[in-house]
C-alpha cells in the first residue's frame, strides 16, 4: 500500500477502522440488521447529499434542500389523500423540486446572485410556502386508497431490504455515471474547477448551473418522498437543519467547497460516518443531546485531518 | 553614489517547470533611482518580490546596509525599511487616506482608543510634503489613480522606508500627473532615499533614473549609469539574441479572405476594421491596455459588440457567444493561461477535450473514453508535449507545456482562424522557439491566425502583417517588408501620420 493508494481512499480507510472500533465496544453494531438501519437511516441525507455535490463540484451552495423536502413531501401526501394515484403524486412532487432547483438556478446565473444567498432567500420563501400550504399542522395519508401503496415507499422491504436503500443505491450509481462518464459531469468539474476557462472554452455555464441546481432540487424532493412516506404524514418543520448534514456529508467525502475536486463516491462515505455517528451513540445510550456536538466536534476533526494531509 | 545600501547576490527562484531567476545580482546605492528593466517575463517582478518578502528565494544573499537579512513576510521586509508600489494599487477603497496611510499602525490613545486627530494631521503632513493638498478624511475610492499613488508614496513614508519600490507607475497616468510624479521621486531621492523603477518605457528611465539595470529571461545582463548608455544599447541588453535564429520565417502563399472585420465598435474597441487572408500570420501589437485582448474576446463573443459586422468567408456571421466562435471555427487562445485558459486541477486530458466533447459522445452525451485518450495523445504527441501521462494534473506542468495545452485544446475544435493572446508570454526561450515552429507549421497547413502580443521582436519575426492598437482603434497597419520596431512604437503611442 503505497501513500497514493492511501491517500485516494483514506475517508474508506477511516470509515473502516472507525467501524472496527465501534463494533470491539458494542456487540450490537456489526449486525445485518443493525447494518440495514444504519443505512435506512442514512439514506434520506445521502440522497440530498448526492444532489448537493454536484453543487458543491461547481463551487456553489444549496441551502433550500431542507424547505424543498418539506414542501414537495406536503404536496405528495395532500395529493395522495385526495385520491389522485400515487404515481401522478410522486411526479408533481418531483416536478415541484426541480423547478425550484431551476429557480435557483437561474437566479444564480443568470441573476447574478451569490448561491449562499440566493438559495438562502429560496429556503425561506418556500418553507414560507410549507408552512402555507400545511397551514401549520401536519398532514397524513389518511384512510385514502393509494395510503398503504405510498407507505411503501419509505418504510416497505424488497428482498428484505428496506426499499429507500434502493432509492439510495439507483441514485448514487446515476449520480457517479453522470459525473465521470458523460459530457455534463466533465462540464461540472470544469466550471467548478475554472468558470472564466470553461466559458471561454466554449461551453454554456449557465446551462450548467441550471441544471445541477435542478439536479439538487429534485433529489431534495426525492428524499422529501421517502421521508414523508416512511412516517405517513408531512410535518410543516420537516427536514429544518438537512442542508447542513447534507453539506458535512460533501465536505467529509473530500469535496472542495470551492469547487472543482471531489465526487459523488466520497459523499456516500460523509453520508456513512455521519449516520454511524449517530448509530453509535444511539446503541451507546448517549442522550441526542451529546449526540449533536459529538457529530459536530467529528466533522471537525475529519475535515483539520484532511486539511493537514495536503 | 558609492554609497550601497542594498546588495543581492546570485538570486535564483525556481517556479515549477520554470526558472524564473538565475543568479541575479542587484545592487541599489542611496539617493539614487536605479531602473529595473526588462522584457515581460525577465524576472523584474520577481525579484521584487523576494525582495519584498512576497516570495522566499531559492537561494543568494540579500544584504541590507551590511547585514544579511531574510525576509519571510512583506510585513519583516516593510519594517526594514523597504516599501513596495504596486501597478495595481493597494489601498482598501472604501477607507479614508488616513486610515489607509496608518493601517494596522493606528496611533492610539489609552485603552487601545485610536487617536483620529493625530492620524489625520499627520497623514495631511506627509501629504504636504509631497505637495498634495488633500483632505486625508476622504475615502479612497473617491481619489484620482495618481492621487491613490501619491497615498501609497505618503505611507512608504510614514512608515519610513529607506528603499521605495515603484513598479510601472506612469502606467495609468496622464503627462501632467507624470511630471508631477517626477518631481516627487526627485525630492526623494534628494532626502536620501533609495528607489527602484520598473518600467518599460526608456524614455522615463533617461528622465528620471541615475543607473539601470537589465535582466532578461531571468538572468543578469547587466548594470550601467544612464549616463553612459544609449537607447539602442539598452534594447540591445534587453532583447539580446538574434533574430533570424529565433524566428525561423516560413513565406506561404496567401489565400482568399477568411475573415472580414468591418467597424466593429463597442466600450473597449471603435471601428475597428480589417481582413484576415487564408495562411496568413496577422500579427497585432500595441501596449497593455490599447485594446487587443478587447478586440479579440469582441470576434469570439466573449465581449458584446455595439455596432459593427463580421464576416467569414464572405458571410455574415452571428457570433454571440463563444460557443457560436468555435461552431463557426474560430478559437481563442487566452493571454491568462491560469485564469482563462486552463483548470488547474484538472487532468492534461480533460483539459484538451473540454471544448471538443461533442466528437467523443454518442446521443445521450456518454463519452468514448477510449477514443478520447486515442485523440488527446496524437495532439500531445503532434506538439510534443512533455507530461508523464494524459492523467498529469495541469498545474504540474511547466509554462511551455501549459501553453501547448492551451493552443491543443483550440486545435481539437478544427478552427479556420485561430487567435492567440500572448502565446509565449511566461514560457521558456526553448519552449518559446517550438510554439513558433507549431504557429509556422498550422500557417503552411493554411489555418489563418491572429497574434497578439506585447514582443516586438516576436511581431517582427513571425507575422505576414502587422495592425498597431492605440487606446482602441487601429493606429496602423504596416506590411511586414516596412516593419520595423521604431515603426510599430509610434504607432503604438499613437502617432498615427509619421511623414
Amino acid at each position: 500500500m503505497n501513500r497514493e493508494f492511501f491517500k485516494k481512499y483514506k475517508s474508506i480507510i477511516g470509515l473502516i477502522l472507525f467501524s472496527i472500533i465501534i463494533s470491539i465496544f458494542n456487540k450490537d453494531f456489526l449486525t445485518v440488521n443493525n447494518i440495514l438501519n444504519i443505512l435506512r437511516q442514512t439514506s434520506i441525507n445521502s440522497i440530498i447529499a448526492a444532489g448537493m455535490t454536484f453543487v458543491v463540484l461547481t463551487g456553489g451552495i444549496d441551502l433550500s434542500v431542507g424547505s424543498i423536502l418539506a414542501f414537495s413531501g406536503a404536496v405528495c401526501i395532500s395529493m395522495v389523500s385526495a385520491g389522485f394515484s400515487v404515481f401522478l403524486a410522486v411526479i408533481v412532487a418531483l416536478i415541484i423540486g426541480s423547478i425550484i432547483g431551476i429557480l435557483n438556478g437561474i437566479f444564480i446565473s443568470k441573476g447574478k446572485l451569490q448561491p449562499f444567498i440566493a438559495t438562502l432567500a429560496t429556503m425561506t420563501i418556500v418553507r414560507g410556502a410549507t408552512l402555507v400550504f400545511t397551514d401549520g399542522r401536519p398532514i397524513t395519508s389518511g384512510g385514502s386508497k393509494g395510503a398503504q401503496a405510498f407507505r411503501n415507499i419509505g418504510a416497505g422491504y424488497f428482498l428484505k431490504i428496506p426499499i429507500p436503500i434502493y432509492i439510495m443505491v439507483i441514485v448514487f450509481l446515476l449520480s457517479y455515471y453522470l459525473l465521470k462518464h458523460m459530457k455534463f459531469g466533465r462540464y461540472v468539474y470544469s466550471l467548478g474547477g475554472n468558470e472564466e476557462a470553461t466559458k471561454l472554452s466554449g461551453i454554456n455555464v449557465d446551462k450548467v448551473k441550471i441544471f445541477v441546481y435542478g439536479i439538487s432540487g429534485f433529489l431534495a424532493a426525492l428524499a422529501g418522498i421517502v421521508m414523508t412516506s416512511r412516517l405517513s404524514s408531512a410535518q410543516p418543520n420537516a427536514g429544518v437543519g438537512y442542508e447542513l448534514d447534507a453539506i458535512a456529508s460533501v465536505v467529509l467525502g473530500g469535496t472542495s467547497l470551492t469547487g472543482g475536486v471531489g465526487s459523488v463516491l466520497g459523499t456516500i462515505v460523509g453520508a456513512l460516518i455521519i449516520g454511524i455517528i449517530n448509530n453509535a451513540l444511539n446503541l451507546m445510550n448517549v442522550s441526542s443531546y451529546y449526540q449533536t456536538m459529538v457529530k459536530g466536534i467529528v466533522i471537525l476533526l475529519a475535515v483539520l485531518l484532511d486539511r493537514k494531509n495536503d | 553614489m558609492d554609497d550601497i545600501i542594498l546588495e543581492m547576490n546570485g538570486i535564483t527562484k525556481k517556479f515549477p517547470g520554470v526558472k524564473a531567476l538565475d543568479n541575479v545580482n542587484f545592487h541599489l546605492y542611496k539617493g539614487n533611482v536605479m531602473a529595473l528593466i526588462g522584457e515581460n517575463g525577465a524576472g523584474k517582478s520577481t525579484l521584487m518580490k523576494i525582495l519584498s518578502g512576497v516570495y522566499p528565494k531559492d537561494k543568494g544573499k540579500i544584504i541590507l546596509h551590511e547585514k544579511e537579512v531574510n525576509f519571510d513576510t512583506p510585513k519583516e521586509a516593510q519594517d526594514a525599511g523597504i516599501a513596495i508600489i504596486h501597478q495595481e494599487l493597494n489601498l482598501v477603497p472604501y477607507l479614508s487616506i488616513g486610515e489607509n496611510i496608518f493601517l494596522g499602525r493606528e496611533p492610539s490613545k489609552k485603552f487601545g482608543k485610536v487617536d483620529w486627530n493625530k492620524l489625520y494631521i499627520e497623514s495631511e503632513e506627509y501629504l504636504n510634503k509631497l505637495g498634495m493638498k488633500l483632505n486625508s478624511r476622504k475615502l479612497v475610492k473617491d481619489l484620482s489613480i495618481a492621487e491613490q499613488q501619491m497615498v501609497e508614496i505618503a505611507k512608504a513614508l510614514s512608515i519610513d522606508a529607506k528603499i521605495i519600490i515603484m513598479d510601472e507607475p506612469t502606467d495609468s497616468l496622464t503627462d501632467k500627473e507624470t511630471e508631477n510624479l517626477f518631481r516627487v521621486i526627485n525630492e526623494l531621492r534628494e532626502s536620501g532615499k533609495s528607489i527602484v523603477y520598473i518600467s518599460h518605457r526608456l524614455q522615463e528611465v533617461f528622465q528620471i533614473c541615475d543607473s539601470i539595470t537589465v535582466l532578461r529571461d531571468g538572468q543578469f545582463i547587466g548594470e550601467e549609469l544612464v549616463e553612459d548608455i544609449t537607447e539602442d544599447e539598452i534594447i540591445e541588453m534587453m532583447v539580446g539574441r538574434k533574430l533570424d535564429e529565433q524566428f525561423p520565417r516560413i513565406d506561404s502563399k496567401l489565400g482568399d479572405t477568411v475573415l472580414e472585420v468591418k467597424n466593429l465598435s463597442n466600450e473597449y474597441i471603435s471601428n475597428i476594421s480589417f481582413n484576415l487572408l487564408k495562411g496568413e500570420i496577422l500579427g497585432i501589437s500595441g501596449l497593455m491596455g490599447s485594446g487587443r485582448t478587447e478586440l479579440a474576446k469582441t470576434i469570439y463573443g466573449t465581449i458584446e459588440s455595439s455596432s459593427g459586422d463580421i464576416y467569414i468567408y464572405g458571410k455574415k456571421a452571428d457570433i454571440k457567444s463563444e460557443k457560436d466562435a468555435i461552431e463557426q471555427g474560430i478559437t481563442y487562445v487566452s493571454e491568462d493561461r491560469k485564469g482563462e485558459g486552463l483548470v488547474l486541477n484538472l487532468p492534461v486530458l480533460e483539459n484538451m477535450t473540454i471544448s471538443s466533447l461533442k466528437c467523443f459522445v454518442n446521443n445521450f452525451g456518454h463519452i468514448n473514453k477510449e477514443l478520447e485518450k486515442k485523440i488527446a495523445e496524437e495532439y500531445i504527441n503532434k506538439l510534443s508535449i512533455k507530461t508523464p501521462s494524459i492523467n498529469q494534473l495541469i498545474k504540474n506542468l511547466s509554462g511551455g507545456n501549459q501553453q501547448k495545452v492551451s493552443i491543443a485544446k483550440s486545435l481539437m475544435s478544427e478552427p479556420k482562424i485561430l487567435i492567440l493572446d500572448e502565446p509565449t508570454r511566461g514560457v521558456d526561450v526553448g519552449a518559446k522557439k517550438e510554439i513558433y515552429d507549431l504557429i509556422n507549421e498550422f500557417k503552411s497547413h493554411g489555418m489563418s491566425i491572429i497574434m497578439i502580443s506585447s514582443d516586438i521582436p516576436e511581431i517582427l519575426g513571425i507575422s505576414d502583417r502587422v495592425l498597431v492598437m492605440h487606446e482602441g482603434e487601429i493606429s496602423g497597419e504596416i506590411s511586414i517588408e516596412e516593419a520595423s520596431q521604431e515603426k510599430i512604437m509610434k504607432y503604438a503611442v499613437g502617432i498615427k501620420e509619421m511623414e
